[in-house]
C-alpha cells in the first residue's frame, strides 16, 4: 500500500479522501491555490503545497504542477476526486511518466468512455442496452429525419462532445428534426468547437439510475447497486437516493450485469459509474459512463457498508478485490441532499461569501439511523467565485426509504449556516413534497413541481403549530432569565400572564405555556378561548443555541433559532418565519400597528466618500434585494462595498468603473 | 365613605379616558397608540402606579376654565420593567393635543424629583404640540423647570426619550438633553421650528418627515439613537434597553445569568481579517461572536456606520462597545464618527459601564469638508472623553491602527487598561506607500528601491511586536481567544479605582 498520497482536488472530495487515506495509515497532501490557502483540506492534510492562483485553470487543473507537487513531496500516488483532473486521460498519461500512480482507471477506459459517441458504440458492443439512435455520422437534415422516423418520435439531437443542455434538441415530427438537428449543429459547434450530433429515442418522463462498478487491475469487476438522481435542477443533481424506488431485483441485476460487461469490456480497473435513463416502466439504457468517483458516491457506501475510496486506494495499488459479486449485499436506504450555495429564492443565484456561521448537524449513527455530512468548508471560511457552489453532501442511511427521509429531513432542519445563502430551504420542501414521499420521480421534477421556481412562504396546519410552539418555549426561557435580572425591587414579583399570541408573520396563534419541571407545557386555544390538550416540549435549548433540539410530545425535531427585532426568525422544514411572542396586551396594540409602511428613505446612491469607483454591480433595469451589493468604491486605499438597502429596481447608473467620485456623487437611481 | 368611593371610581374612569373615545379612535387611525396604552406595553403588568391623575390646570385665559382634562395631557408615575424601577412620563395627546401647561410641567418636575430620590430610570414618551399657547410665559418657565431637572439628572440617573408623535419647539430640548432619543418611523417627527415656519422665513418647501422624520434624525442629524417600526416595536426594544442600563450612577451594572460560557473560543475569528489588508470585513461579526449569546443593542446604528456603539454582556454584566467597521468609509474617524463615540463613551463612564473597543482605523478623513466642519474639535471630543474615563476598558487592535487615530481609539497611553493586538495588527503612523513616500522621499523615482523600502517597512512596523516591544500593548492575542481574554480582563478589573483630581467640571471641547 501506498505511504503517502496526494490528492488533485479541493473542498468536500480532498477531505472526504484525507479521511479513508487517515484511517488507513496513508500520509496525505493536499494542494492548493491562492483562495483556499486557510481552507479546510489543507489544514487536514499532512503536507500541503501551494499551486499557483485562485483560476483553476491556472491551479487544479495544471497537470505539471500537480506532478511537481508529488516530486516535491514524494506522493506515490494521486487521487483525482472529481472535476478537475478527474476524466482527462493525459492526467493518468503524464503521471505514469513521472512514475505516479493515478488513483483511478487506466488512461485506456477513460479514452474510450470519454467520448459519447464512442462510449455508445463500445457499450452497444458489450451488449448493453442503448437507446435506439444512429450514433453514425448524420450527413445532413434530411438524413436527420430519416433516421429518426426509423428510431420513432420523439427523438433527441444531441451534440457528441456535449454536456449541460447545450446543443440538445427535443424533436416531435419531422419538421422539428430538420430545425432542430441545423440549431443543434448550430449551437454545438459554438459551444464546443465540434459541429457532430446524434440522433436518439427520446424517453419522456425519463429517470437517471446509475450503477456504481468497482474493478481491479486483474480483470474482476463488480457491481454495488444502483442510485438514482433524477431529481436535478437544469441538469444538476440535487438529490440522490439508493437503492432505486424504481427497480425491482431482476431489473437491477441486469443493469448490473450489463454495467459489469460495459466495464470489462474497457479493461476498467477501478471505482466508476454506469449512467443509464430508465423509463416509468423500468426499460433502461445506457447513457454514459463516468471513470471517476461521483459526487453521490456516499449513498452507495451507506447501503453497502463498502468504502469506496478506500477500495480504490487497494485497487490502484495492485491489490485484487476481496469482494465477490456476492458480497455485494443492500442494507436499508440511503439519501444525499447537496447542500449548494445559491438562494434558492431568487432563482438559485449563487451566493459567495463568508461562512459567519457553519454549524452542520452532527454525525450520528443510533438505532438504525446515520447521519453523514461530507464537507470541505468551516465556520469562517469563504465561499468564493473561483469554485463549484457546493458547500457539503448530507447523507441519510434508515432502515427504510420513509425513515431516510424522515432522517434526512431533521437533519435538514439542523443545518445552521449564516452568512451566505444557500439551498437548504429548497431541499428541506424537496424532503416534504408528497411526490418525492411517494417516490414518483422523473427527471423533470423540479421543473413541473417548482414550475415558477421556489417561494417562500408561511406555514400552516400542524407544521405552523410546532414553530408556534418553539416559538413560545424559546420566549419563555428568555423571559424567565429576564426576571433574574438584578436590581429588582422586593416584595414585588414580576407576574407573567401564561397566555400568548404568537405572531407568524401576522398569522396569530393563541396558546398557553407555562414551565412542566425541566420541560415547557403549551396548550393551544381554540377560538372560544378555551385551551385543548397540554403538549409537552422537551429541550435543552439555551439563549444562544442556534438550533431548539427537542421534542413535542415525543416527536423529535430541530428548529433554527435567530434573533430578530423583538422575537425570532424560526427555519423548520424549508419555512423561515418570522415568529413574536407577545402577551396578550402587546397583541392587541400590535393589531393597531399600520401594515407595511415604507418610507421613502431616497432612491439614489450617493457616493459616501471622495473615492474611485472600482466596479458597478447591477445593470439598469435590474431587480435588486437589501443587502444586495450595488459597487464597489475604493477610498483610503480601502475597498468599500455600497449595498441596497432595501428592494428596488436599478432605473439608472450614472457611474462607471474607474471614474474618481466626489462626496455625494450620484452613482445610481432607484426607480 | 361609599360615596367618595364611587365618586372617585367615577372619576377615574373618566381620567382614564383623556380625550375622550373620539379622540382615541383618531390616534388609533394614526397607527398610534394612546399615552395609557404605551405606558402599558412598557412596563411589567400590573406594575404601573400613576401620580396626578385628577391635576387640571388653572388657566382662565381664552375660556379655557371651562375646557379641562383630568391629567392635563401628560400620563406620569412609576412602575417597574423586569422588575426594576422605572419612572416615566408620557404625552398624551388626546388632550390638549399633548400641549405643556404650567401644571402640566408640574406634573413631569414632580416625577423628575421622584426618578431623583428614587435614583431610577426616567423615560419620556413625547406626542404633543409643545406649549399651551393659552398659557404663555406660564407654559415656557413650566419647560425651563423641566430642562434644568433634566441637567441635574443627566449622569446620574438614566434618562430616555421615545418620540411617538409630534415633538416640536420647546418640547424638543428636553429629550435633546436625555440621554438617548428613540423615534418611531413614520408617525414622528422633531423639530425646533416646523414647515409652516420654515416657509414663511425661508421659502424652502419641506415636509415634516423631510424637516424631522425618524429617517432624518436617525441617519443625518444624529439626533435619534434609533428608529423603529411603531410603537410597539419601539416599547418592547425600551424594555430590552432597559436591560442593559444601569439603575444609577453608583449601582453598577444590572446582571443576570448568563447561557455563555467565558472560556468559550470562537475558531472562525480567526479568518475574520482578510488576506487582502484592503478588503473590509464586518466588525459586528467579531461583536456578535464576542458577546453573551450574540445579544447586541446597538446606538446609533444608522448614523456615522463607520464606527460602531452599543451595549452587550459579557458574563451577564452589561459591557458598552465602540469598534471601527471597515464595511464603510474603511473605518475611518471622521467628525461625526467621532461625536457619535464620545457621546456613548461618556454615557458608559457616567454609569460604570465598561467599554471594549475594538480598533481597526486608517486614520482621521482627510479634506476641507472634515476641517471646515471642525473635525480637530470632534475627534478630540473622543480623546477627551476616552481619556477621562475611570470605567475598565479593554482595548483590541484588530487590524490598522494608524497615526492619530491609533492614540485616540482608547490606546494604553490615554488610560486603557488593558491593550491586545491580533497578530494582524499594524500599529503605525501610516501605512506602507505613504511612509516611504516620506521617509526616502529622495528614492521615489527608483521604483525598484521604493518597493524594496516598502517592503522593509511593512516588515518592520505593519505588525503588532514594535508596539509590543515598547509595551504600547499588553499581548499578543489569537483572535479565537478573544472573547475569554476580554472576560478575563473584565473580570480582573471589577473594581478599578481611579482618584481624578477635584473640579467643578471638565470643559470637554464641544
Amino acid at each position: 500500500m501506498f505511504k503517502r498520497i496526494l490528492i488533485a482536488n479541493r473542498g468536500e472530495i480532498a477531505c472526504r479522501v484525507i479521511k479513508t487515506a487517515r484511517r488507513m495509515g496513508i500520509q496525505t497532501v493536499a494542494v492548493y491555490s491562492e483562495a483556499d490557502r486557510d481552507a479546510l483540506h489543507v489544514e487536514m492534510a499532512d503536507d500541503a503545497v501551494a499551486i499557483g492562483p485562485p483560476a483553476a485553470a491556472e491551479s487544479y487543473l495544471v497537470i505539471e504542477k500537480i506532478v511537481e507537487a508529488c516530486r516535491k513531496t514524494g506522493a506515490e500516488a494521486v487521487h483525482p476526486g472529481y472535476g478537475f483532473l478527474s476524466e482527462r486521460e493525459a492526467f493518468p498519461r503524464a503521471l505514469q511518466d513521472a512514475g505516479i500512480v493515478f488513483i483511478g482507471p487506466n488512461p485506456g477506459a477513460i479514452a474510450a468512455m470519454g467520448d459519447k459517441i464512442e462510449s455508445k458504440k463500445a457499450a452497444a458492443k458489450a451488449k448493453v442496452s442503448t437507446v435506439p439512435g444512429y450514433l453514425g455520422v448524420i450527413e445532413d437534415d434530411k438524413h436527420a429525419v430519416k433516421i429518426a422516423d426509423e428510431i420513432g418520435y420523439p427523438v433527441m439531437i444531441k451534440a457528441s462532445a456535449g454536456g449541460g443542455g447545450k446543443g440538445m434538441r427535443v424533436a416531435h415530427s419531422k419538421n422539428e428534426v430538420a430545425e432542430g438537428f441545423n440549431l443543434a449543429k448550430a449551437e454545438a459547434k459554438a459551444s464546443f468547437g465540434d459541429d457532430r450530433v446524434f440522433i436518439e429515442k427520446f424517453i419522456v418522463d425519463p429517470r437517471h439510475i446509475e450503477i456504481q462498478v468497482l474493478g481491479d487491475k486483474h480483470g474482476n469487476v463488480i457491481y454495488l447497486g444502483e442510485r438514482e438522481c433524477s431529481i436535478q435542477r437544469r441538469n444538476q443533481k440535487v438529490i440522490e437516493e439508493a437503492p432505486s424506488p424504481l427497480l425491482d431485483e431482476a431489473t437491477r441485476r441486469k443493469m448490473g450485469d450489463q454495467a459489469v460487461a460495459l466495464a470489462k469490456a474497457v479493461n476498467y480497473d477501478s471505482a466508476g459509474t454506469v449512467e443509464f435513463v430508465a423509463g416509468q416502466d423500468k426499460s433502461f439504457f445506457f447513457l454514459e459512463m463516468n471513470t471517476r468517483l461521483q459526487v453521490e458516491h456516499p449513498v452507495t457506501e451507506m447501503i453497502t457498508g463498502i468504502d469506496l475510496v478506500e477500495q480504490m486506494l487497494r485497487v490502484a495499488a495492485g491489490e485484487k478485490l476481496k469482494l465477490a459479486q456476492k458480497d455485494v449485499v443492500l442494507t436499508g436506504w440511503a439519501v444525499e441532499s447537496r447542500v449548494y450555495a445559491e438562494d434558492p429564492f431568487r432563482n438559485f443565484l449563487p451566493s459567495i461569501g463568508r461562512l459567519v456561521k457553519y454549524r452542520p448537524p452532527e454525525e450520528s449513527s443510533s438505532e438504525g439511523v446515520t447521519v453523514r455530512n461530507d464537507t470541505g468548508v468551516e465556520e469562517g471560511g469563504e465561499i468564493s467565485i473561483h469554485y463549484d457552489p457546493m458547500i457539503a453532501k448530507l447523507v441519510t442511511h434508515a432502515p427504510s426509504r420513509a425513515a431516510a427521509i424522515m432522517a434526512q429531513a431533521n437533519a435538514l432542519d439542523a443545518f445552521y449556516i449564516d452568512g451566505i445563502r444557500h439551498n437548504i430551504p429548497f431541499l428541506s420542501a424537496l424532503m416534504h413534497h408528497p411526490r418525492w414521499l411517494e417516490g414518483n420521480l422523473s427527471t423533470g421534477f423540479i421543473a413541473e413541481e417548482f414550475p415558477k421556481g421556489f417561494e417562500a412562504k408561511l406555514p400552516e396546519g400542524e407544521v405552523a403549530r410546532r414553530i408556534a410552539a418553539v416559538a413560545a418555549a424559546v420566549d419563555h426561557i428568555h423571559g424567565e432569565r429576564k426576571r433574574q435580572i438584578s436590581g429588582q425591587m422586593n416584595g414585588r414579583l414580576v407576574s407573567r400572564e401564561r397566555r400568548r399570541a404568537v405572531w407568524l408573520g401576522r398569522t396569530e396563534i393563541a396558546l398557553n405555556v407555562a414551565r412542566d419541571g425541566d420541560d415547557v407545557a403549551v396548550r393551544f386555544l381554540a377560538t372560544d378561548g378555551e385551551p385543548g390538550k397540554s403538549h409537552k416540549l422537551v429541550s435543552e435549548w439555551k439563549p444562544g443555541d442556534p438550533v431548539w433540539h427537542g421534542s413535542i410530545d415525543g416527536v423529535a425535531m430541530a428548529m433554527q433559532v435567530r434573533a430578530a427585532l423583538n422575537g425570532f426568525r424560526i427555519g423548520y422544514r424549508g419555512f423561515d418565519v418570522p415568529a413574536q411572542v407577545f402577551t396578550e396586551t402587546e397583541a392587541a396594540a400590535a393589531h393597531l400597528m399600520p401594515v407595511n409602511l415604507q418610507t421613502d428613505t431616497g432612491k439614489k446612491l450617493l457616493c459616501p466618500m471622495p473615492g474611485l469607483v472600482i466596479s458597478i454591480a447591477v445593470n439598469e433595469g435590474q431587480e435588486v434585494k437589501a443587502g444586495e451589493t450595488l459597487a464597489v468604491v475604493e477610498a483610503m486605499k480601502m475597498q468599500n462595498v455600497l449595498r441596497a438597502e432595501r428592494d428596488g429596481v436599478v432605473k439608472k447608473i450614472h457611474a462607471s468603473a474607474g471614474a474618481t467620485l466626489a462626496v455625494d456623487a450620484m452613482i445610481l437611481e432607484f426607480a | 365613605m361609599k360615596d367618595i368611593v364611587e365618586t372617585l371610581d367615577a372619576r377615574r374612569a373618566g381620567a382614564k379616558l383623556g380625550g375622550g373615545e373620539k379622540r382615541i379612535e383618531a390616534q388609533h387611525g394614526r397607527g398610534k397608540l394612546t399615552a395609557r396604552e404605551r405606558i402599558e406595553l412598557l412596563m411589567d403588568k400590573g406594575s404601573f402606579e400613576e401620580f396626578d391623575m385628577f391635576v387640571e390646570h388653572r388657566s382662565t385665559e381664552f375660556g379655557m376654565e371651562r375646557n379641562k382634562v383630568p391629567g392635563d395631557g401628560v400620563v406620569t408615575g412609576w412602575g417597574t420593567v423586569n422588575g426594576r424601577t422605572v419612572f416615566v412620563f408620557a404625552k398624551d395627546f388626546t388632550v390638549f393635543g399633548g400641549s405643556l401647561s404650567e401644571t402640566h410641567a408640574q406634573k413631569i418636575t414632580k416625577i423628575q424629583d421622584m426618578a431623583m430620590k428614587a435614583r431610577a430610570p426616567i423615560i419620556g414618551l413625547y406626542d404633543a404640540g409643545g406649549a399651551r399657547i393659552q398659557e404663555g410665559v406660564a407654559a415656557l418657565a413650566g419647560y425651563s423647570y423641566v430642562f434644568r431637572r433634566n441637567v441635574l439628572a443627566s449622569g446620574v440617573i438614566p434618562q430616555i426619550s421615545v418620540i411617538m408623535g409630534p415633538c416640536a419647539g420647546g418640547d424638543v430640548y428636553s429629550p435633546a438633553m436625555t440621554d438617548f432619543i428613540f423615534m418611531v418611523k413614520n408617525t414622528s417627527y422633531m423639530f425646533v421650528t416646523g414647515p409652516d415656519v420654515v416657509k414663511t422665513v425661508t421659502n424652502e418647501v419641506v415636509t415634516a418627515e423631510e424637516l424631522g422624520g425618524a429617517s432624518v434624525h436617525a441617519t443625518k442629524s444624529s439626533i435619534a439613537d434609533g428608529a423603529y417600526d411603531n410603537d410597539v416595536e419601539t416599547l418592547l426594544q425600551m424594555r430590552r434597553l432597559l436591560d442593559f442600563l444601569p439603575s444609577n450612577n453608583t449601582d453598577g451594572v444590572p446582571q443576570w445569568p448568563s447561557f455563555d460560557d467565558i472560556e468559550r473560543v470562537d475558531m472562525s475569528l480567526d479568518t475574520l481579517i482578510p488576506d487582502n489588508p484592503n478588503k473590509p470585513y464586518d466588525i459586528k461579526e467579531l461583536i456578535l461572536k464576542v458577546v453573551d449569546e450574540s445579544d447586541f443593542f446597538e446606538i446609533a446604528e444608522t448614523f456615522a456606520k463607520n464606527i460602531v456603539t452599543g451595549f452587550g454582556r459579557v458574563a451577564g454584566k452589561t459591557v458598552g462597545f465602540v469598534a471601527n467597521q471597515p464595511m464603510v468609509l474603511a473605518g475611518v474617524l471622521d467628525s461625526d464618527a467621532s461625536r457619535k463615540a464620545a457621546r456613548f463613551v461618556r454615557f458608559c463612564d457616567a454609569f460604570n459601564i465598561p467599554i471594549v473597543t475594538f480598533v481597526d482605523v486608517p486614520g482621521f478623513l482627510p479634506g476641507t469638508a472634515q476641517e471646515y466642519g471642525g473635525l480637530i474639535k470632534h475627534g478630540a471630543k473622543l480623546l477627551f472623553a476616552y481619556s477621562q474615563c475611570t470605567v475598565p476598558l479593554v482595548t483590541v487592535i484588530t487590524r490598522k491602527a494608524y497615526g492619530g487615530a491609533f492614540d485616540v481609539m482608547a490606546s494604553k497611553e490615554i488610560g486603557a487598561d488593558m491593550n491586545y493586538a491580533w497578530p494582524t495588527a499594524q500599529i503605525a503612523v501610516m501605512g506602507a506607500k505613504g511612509a516611504v513616500e516620506i521617509i526616502f522621499r529622495a528614492d521615489i523615482g527608483d521604483a525598484e528601491k521604493i518597493a524594496a523600502r516598502t517592503r522593509e517597512y511593512e516588515d518592520r512596523f505593519l505588525s503588532p511586536f514594535i508596539a509590543a516591544e515598547r509595551g504600547y500593548i499588553d499581548d499578543v492575542i489569537m483572535p479565537h481567544s478573544t472573547r475569554k481574554r476580554i472576560a478575563r480582563a473584565l473580570a480582573m478589573l471589577k473594581d478599578k479605582h481611579v482618584e481624578v483630581p477635584m473640579k467643578k467640571h471638565d470643559n470637554l471641547p464641544l
